[in-house]
């Protein structure tokens, strides 16, 4: 099989992959009542969900090795701090960027 | 009213617009190296519309990679999606011929917006939704195709950037930490993720987080609904 063949194959198994997975609870719950315990899920789950996308960000720091994890450390809590002083998503975010990026551009 | 609604959706989404201009970028310069331009790039960006799955797709398009490990690694690093349907099956109730695609378009971050955002009573709920995950798109689309046409001539450092992705899930894991009592869920989430990176590595952690994660909230049910009966009287 010739590379193009190929690359436009592997291409459509995984969008239709991910489709799928995007779109199968939508399909398997749309008919009838939802479960009890898929409502629940879907009450909660959302919290848990951010806290795993947050970890899931932050997977490729190493704490053992120089930088230590510094300049994360310390842009998650300026973004974390400035929201729970200013609750306004938008000067969070830039702040934490701007300032991790001074971080490892100049500092670490 | 629409062009309200736009605003408010373009508002909302600006973090991801800078997110994702550099996080495309990467990957259409990564793409072009790999040997393939800007017409891929822009059929992945359109089709599969995911991060870090398109990352790993290069180096599977690549290295000739066989069509079950192309099948079988999809299934793993994107399995997380499986959640937010779970978790938006209400909020996307009755969007009719839109849920199409915004089923397509659930990546991480519109997840994030649309899973704690008010909509304003002025608009329509899915209509709002719909403009969120339509823009988050095209902003991919965009930084997808950027790098794939002019990633070697970028004129500043814009290392660290993709940090505004992480910024954007640690407020809205705040806002949603202050605006609930129930904070069992949340710990659940990080603390299970956290012990899993730390038992199974950074490559092969997140099924099993998710796993655990299903667990815990089972096991926490109870209590958990105790304690909201007990509130509501």
């Amino acid at each position: 099989m010739d590379k193009t063949t190929h690359a436009i194959i592997a291409i459509v198994i995984m969008a239709g992959v991910t489709f799928l997975l995007r779109s199968l609870p939508f399909l398997i719950f749309s008919k009838g009542k939802t479960p009890p315990f898929i409502e629940f899920l879907g009450k909660y789950l959302p919290f848990a969900i951010i806290g795993m996308l947050v970890v899931y960000c932050l997977k490729d720091v190493r704490p053992l090795a120089y930088p230590y994890g510094l300049p994360e450390l310390i842009a998650v809590l300026i973004v974390a701090l400035l929201h729970i002083w200013k609750r306004n998503t938008l000067l969070s975010i830039v702040s934490g960027t701007v300032s991790y990026m001074l971080l490892i551009q100049l500092v670490f | 009213m629409r062009a309200k609604l736009w605003k408010r959706a373009f508002i909302s989404t600006l973090p991801v617009l800078a997110g994702y201009i550099v996080l495309g970028l990467g990957f259409g310069i990564l793409l072009r190296v790999a040997g393939f331009g800007a017409l891929w790039a822009l059929a992945m960006s359109v089709f599969m519309f995911a991060g870090s799955m398109q990352y790993v797709g290069v180096s599977l398009l690549a290295g000739g990679a066989s069509f079950l490990t192309v099948a079988v690694t999809t299934l793993m690093v994107q399995a997380r999606h499986l959640f937010y349907g779970v978790s938006l099956i209400d909020r996307y109730r009755g969007a009719g011929a839109k849920k199409l695609y915004l089923m397509h378009a659930l990546t991480d971050e519109t997840y994030a917006l649309v899973s704690h955002s008010h909509v304003p009573d002025f608009v329509d709920e899915h209509s709002y939704y719909f403009a969120v995950s339509l823009l988050n798109h095209l902003y991919w689309i965009a930084g997808c195709m950027l790098g794939s046409l002019a990633g070697a001539i970028i004129p500043f450092s814009s290392e660290g950037i993709e940090f505004s992705m992480t910024a954007l899930f640690v407020t809205v894991f705040v806002e949603q930490w202050l605006s609930e009592k129930e904070h069992r869920p949340a710990l659940i989430g990080v603390g299970g993720t956290l012990l899993c990176l730390l038992v199974f590595g950074s490559e092969s952690f997140l099924i099993p987080a998710m796993l655990l994660i299903l667990l815990a909230l089972a096991l926490a049910r109870r209590p958990m609904e105790r304690k909201e009966e007990k509130k509501n009287g």
